[in-house]
């Protein structure tokens, strides 16, 4: 049986490629993958806890993350259509309006 | 009729609310001007009324209030809407409304045509409303609205041109210079209320509680204080020095309200304030003499000016200011009743000389628009000779100037003669006396002189109006014209009502009339005055014919300077050219107050904008947000606009925390 503390390390591993994704890459969608990519390992962690300790709590929180996710997807993704469609591009460095 | 006394301000307020809110609506001159006459028509006959009655009660009887409705009742302090009727005011309420009643009639003739005429005739009632508010009220405060209701009206309609800046700038220094005077008024109405309240527990500013306590108040000190309080207001109102120069000024206004507001009434507010509280200013020795000084002072002085003059209605209104001087000469002698008489005969004559030189000035204004010339209307120097063109004008201009003159038969002369006498023989200032004589009796001369030169040049002599238009002179209207008489007549015969006893042909009405109201502060002036002088009959009829002779030498040497020998003026300002210049620039008082007060006000103002409000007021102000700038300016940096870096400070910012909870 695989431990728990497995679990938590790719969980660890995962969270952390997820973060460095999210803080190097330019294009919007795969930073936008990265975060997902996070969820999904802050996930495993609730579903490896849920099933070391007995509880199904982990697991109902994670159909409760995994609907924002899809919500979320949904609104970014029309979001990055909307942003294409005005500057031909999806690289967030281009992404600079909002400052004073 | 007593009871109805409220009618009299009423009829005038209603006329001005018809007028001030449906005038522009009217439109027809008729009417509104009907409106406005009709008004206070009624209240001089609800005067005549009451001036009846009172007539028939016996003389110690003619005092009476009205309360109109409880006005303000907070502590001690109690003031109604309260009018007071007695001999004085009743005197006042005949020469406001009669004489407002033909000045109203005469402006619907001399404001024809023109665009404000709804205005005017609302401001003229509500003048008249608050003039009769002043010499009614029976407390202090009431006639306090008075008092500021016709410096408003003044105001309002000396800028009645306001397209015109010389018009705008002299209502403005009227209501400026007459502020100063109020400020008096209120810190000796103040004095007075609080001095009787905290010594003798009467918290009362109504007149006649005042007067019931008079014998409470000391001679001298602070009623001395409380007294030259009210005189700087009477100066400011009336026009004496220092607080003179707006009157003339205020010749800017349309010709009936120089004659209705600054000659025979508003401006004689001041006199009938003196003599309300006459019972108050014969306590305080002090300031008596300095009524007397100041009003000889300022007759004499005024008069100098007037010698100089071309402008026919500056000219009239430096001998108001003189006339005025007289008064408060009689007043400060002690001779209540000779100034109301000379308030009152002043009225009749110096109206009438007022709608007279309207008339001129309308018929001058008249020709000369139909040549489209630009010469002045008013003034002197372009007419000449029209007393044939006007005969009904000059007859009754020639009348009314004989009476200011002081020739014998003429109302002037009774009340000027009267004045003269009690400067003299009055026993209040000892050897002053002999000077405040002296001094009206060469402002009398100065009189006489300015007043027929001004009628030899304006009536007299060959015509100097551009012979162009010559034909277009003529007389004004019957509505211009009528006014014009019946004050002519009053000014020929008004006098007879205050005939001096020495004369013995008729009692002297007026004196008996205005007894009651003065007999207290005849009572109380006896505590200081000097006894002994007794002035024989002989003395009074050589002093008599004493200012005759003045009034005839006066008009010889008008006669001799503008008839005679006309080369002779002109001679006289080159042998003295500085001191013409002088006299012709009215003494440089008005640079002298702009030296003095004007400037040093506006280099104050100025000071206080450039260097109070501009530098610290705004510089606070500014300060705070420049700092705030300052500040935000070093953390805006942190704003990049770039997802990337508030990735990484979230990212930070969680990794603190973290570490925070693991290491601590």
């Amino acid at each position: 049986m695989v431990s728990l503390h497995s679990y938590l390390i790719l969980s660890a591993i995962l969270f952390s490629i997820g973060t460095i994704g999210v803080l190097t890459r330019r294009n919007a969608i795969v930073i936008f993958m990265c975060i997902e990519m996070m969820l999904n390992a802050v996930n495993l962690t609730f579903i490896a806890f849920s099933k070391f300790l007995g509880n199904l709590d982990g697991q109902i929180f994670v159909f409760f993350v995994m609907t924002v996710a899809a919500a979320e997807a949904a609104v970014g993704l029309a979001l990055m259509i909307a942003f294409f469609k005005n500057r031909e591009s999806i690289d967030v460095e281009d992404l600079n309006l909002m400052k004073w | 009729m007593l009871d109805n006394v409220w009618l009299i301000p009423l009829f005038p307020l209603i006329g001005f609310l018809i007028n001030g809110f449906f005038g522009k609506k009217i439109k027809n001159e008729a009417v509104i001007g009907g409106i406005g006459t009709l008004m206070i028509f009624c209240s001089f006959l609800v005067s005549c009324g009451i001036l009846m009655q009172l007539i028939g009660l016996p003389a110690e009887q003619r005092v009476f209030e009205k309360v109109i409705f409880p006005w303000i009742h907070a502590g001690n302090f109690k003031a109604d809407m309260a009018f007071l009727v007695d001999p004085l005011s009743a005197v006042m309420i005949m020469v406001v409304t009669g004489v407002g009643t033909l000045i109203h009639l005469y402006s619907i003739g001399y404001m024809h045509g023109e665009e404000g005429f709804y205005r005017f005739f609302a401001y003229l009632n509500l003048f008249c409303m608050s003039m009769l508010l002043l010499v009614l009220g029976a407390n202090m405060l009431v006639m306090f609205i008075g008092w500021e209701g016709v410096g408003l009206c003044s105001y309002l309609l000396i800028g009645y041109y306001f397209e015109k800046k010389s018009a705008g700038d002299a209502a403005k220094k009227a209501f400026v210079m007459n502020r100063v005077g109020d400020f008096g008024f209120l810190i000796g109405l103040f004095t007075l209320f609080w001095w009787l309240g905290s010594n003798h527990n009467i918290w009362t500013i109504n007149f006649m509680e005042i007067k019931a306590a008079s014998h409470f108040l000391p001679y001298g000190g602070v009623v001395t204080v409380a007294t030259l309080c009210f005189f700087l207001g009477a100066t400011g109102k009336s026009a004496q020095i220092p607080l003179y120069t707006w009157l003339p000024d205020a010749m800017e206004g349309p010709t009936p309200v120089s004659a209705l507001i600054h000659a025979a009434t508003m401006v004689t507010a001041g006199v009938y304030m003196i003599g309300r509280m006459s019972f108050v200013f014969i306590k305080a020795p002090e300031t008596m003499l300095v009524v007397a000084v100041v009003g000889a002072a300022t007759a004499i002085f005024a008069a100098t000016i007037g010698t100089a003059q071309n402008d026919i209605k500056r000219v009239l209104a430096y001998s108001t200011v003189s006339q005025l001087g007289f008064m408060f000469l009689a007043m400060g002698v002690g001779a209540f009743g000779a100034g109301i008489f000379h308030l009152m005969t002043h009225a009749f004559f110096k109206a009438c000389l007022f709608l007279g030189s309207g008339s001129v000035i309308h018929a001058m204004h008249h020709a000369l628009h139909h040549g489209h010339l630009h010469d002045d209307p008013q003034d002197m120097r372009n007419m000449g000779g029209l007393k044939k063109y006007m005969p009904i004008t000059f007859l009754t201009f020639l009348v009314s100037t004989i009476a200011i003159a002081g020739i014998p038969g003429f109302s002037g002369f009774f009340s000027k003669d009267e004045i003269l006498w009690q400067a003299f023989a009055n026993p209040y200032h000892g050897s002053v006396n002999i000077v405040l004589w002296g001094i009206g009796c060469i402002a009398a001369l100065f009189t006489a002189f300015y007043m027929f030169r001004l009628v030899f040049m304006t009536f007299f002599g060959e015509c100097r109006i551009n012979p162009k238009v010559k034909d277009h002179l003529h007389e004004s209207p019957l509505v211009i014209t009528i006014p014009l008489m019946v004050l002519g007549f009053l000014a020929v015969f008004g006098g007879y009502l205050g005939m001096p006893k020495l004369m013995g042909m008729l009692p002297n009405y007026l004196e008996h009339w205005l007894d009651p109201v003065f007999e207290l502060a005849n009572e109380y002036g006896k505590q200081y005055a000097h006894t002994g002088a007794h002035h024989s009959h002989a003395l009074e009829w050589g002093l008599m014919g004493g200012s005759v002779v003045i009034a005839v030498i006066g008009i010889t040497i008008a006669f001799t300077l503008y008839m005679a020998n006309k080369s002779l003026p002109e001679k006289f300002t080159t042998a003295f050219p500085a001191l013409h210049r002088a006299v012709f620039n009215k003494w440089y008082i008005d640079e002298l107050y702009d030296f003095l007060f004007v400037n040093p006000c506006k280099s104050l103002g100025n000071l206080l904008w450039k260097g109070f409000d501009v530098v610290i007021v705004d510089g606070i102000v500014n300060g705070v947000a420049k700092l705030v700038m300052a500040f935000s300016a070093g953390l805006k940096g942190l704003q990049s606009g770039y997802v990337h870096n508030y990735a990484m400070g979230m990212t930070l910012g969680v990794v603190v925390i973290i570490a925070f909870y693991v290491f601590r």
